[in-house]
């Protein structure tokens, strides 16, 4: 009970501090449950994002009910759910009672700012470590700049993209030959 | 019976909205069409509600349409109903993953898979990163020096070193310093 306890407080956290969704929460929920708890490893994280892309629901999410569920199954991925989501539960709650104008405020808009380049900053440095890790050689680093291109440019739903980037890997054999 | 009603459209727009953040829009849309629970116009105090608060965009969408449809009671039901399909869906796939985790197959997916997650926050990230830091209007204005949100980029790179050179330092403490320096800087 204490660890489950634990873990919804852990994901509580997470969710309290997701500001515009979860690519900005990968950053902390690397340090909560990668390096402070070590309930799986950055690439079962990162896989999991992938997956996310893939399945319906909310990514942050899909992470917790993943993550809770790998460490105690059913129940733990209950607790882990229940966490992530109780923050904005409370928040929004309170927001659509009291505070009807909260997002015109111009303290609100000015921290928001702030808070904005900095989550700019902690996904560089994310997206810098994943990228060390997972670009290996020619054709991965082909990959990781033709999706970029493909969101950025052309538009395309990153459903597609994680799909045929999982076909392209299974034909170029990547995975087994580097012996992951 | 509101609440059902709320448990059926929730747990529908948790089971089709695929890929998080806005992709609840849509469906939210639908839903002020169909039913009188909320308008359309009073979405997009919505939308600016839910991306200045902490928590997934798509949980405080959620949140605050069950709360105009019904109260507390429909907060609570529409939350639980769009994270329902996730859930289920979620526990299904762990199972497979466990099984498959070692097999070559797998393994191959997820080698091309892993770049193009990174390639994907990337490209997700770049309209947040362009806004915060450059100011686009400026370009088309025929300024090239306004184009560049001087404080801004400053605090970036402040925050970048800072993060490269304190690595133990939690990632929450660079988010409230962002906001307190929001505030002071008035950005």
């Amino acid at each position: 009970m204490r660890e489950l306890i634990s873990m919804f407080l852990t994901f509580a956290r997470i969710g309290a501090f997701t500001f515009g969704g979860g690519y900005a929460m990968l950053p902390i929920l690397q340090r909560e449950v990668v390096d402070k708890n070590g309930w799986c490893t950055e690439d079962e994280l990162t896989d999991m994002y992938a997956i996310g892309q893939c399945t319906p629901g909310v990514i942050a999410v899909n992470v917790a009910t993943y993550i809770g569920n790998r460490k105690r199954g059913p129940i733990g991925a209950l607790f882990t759910t229940l966490g992530i989501v109780f923050p904005s539960l409370v928040i929004i709650i309170v927001i659509a009672s009291f505070l009807t104008h909260f997002a015109e405020y111009a303290v609100v808009q000015h921290a928001f700012t702030g808070i904005r380049i900095a989550v700019c900053a902690l996904v560089t440095k994310t997206i810098y470590t994943m990228v060390k890790k997972n670009v290996k050689d020619f054709a991965t680093l082909l990959i990781l700049l033709l999706t970029f291109v493909a969101v950025v440019v052309l538009n395309i739903t990153p459903i597609a993209v994680v799909l045929v980037c999982g076909l392209v890997g299974a034909l170029l054999h990547g995975g087994k030959a580097k012996g992951a | 019976m509101i609440y059902l009603q709320l448990f059926f459209e929730f747990f529908k727009t948790g089971l089709f909205a695929v890929g998080g953040g806005l992709a609840t829009l849509p469906f939210l849309k639908h839903i002020a069409l169909k039913y009188s629970w909320f308008t359309v116009s009073q979405l997009t105090d919505m939308i600016a509600v839910s991306e200045s608060t902490p928590g997934p965009i798509g949980i405080n969408m959620s949140t605050y349409a069950g709360f105009h449809a019904a109260g507390l009671p429909g907060a609570v039901v529409s939350t639980l109903s769009l994270v329902l399909p996730s859930y289920i869906v979620i526990l299904v796939v762990s199972h497979f993953m466990e099984k498959f985790r070692d097999s070559p197959l797998v393994n191959n997916i997820f080698y091309g898979i892993r770049p193009a997650t990174a390639g994907l926050i990337a490209g997700a990230m770049f309209e947040v990163f362009v806004m915060s830091l450059f100011n686009t209007e400026a370009l088309s204005g025929g300024s090239f020096i306004g184009f560049f949100r001087l404080l801004p980029i400053a605090l970036y790179i402040a925050a970048l070193v800072g993060i490269f050179k304190l690595p133990k330092l939690h990632p929450i403490v660079f988010i409230i310093c962002g906001a307190v320096l929001g505030i002071v800087f008035g950005l």
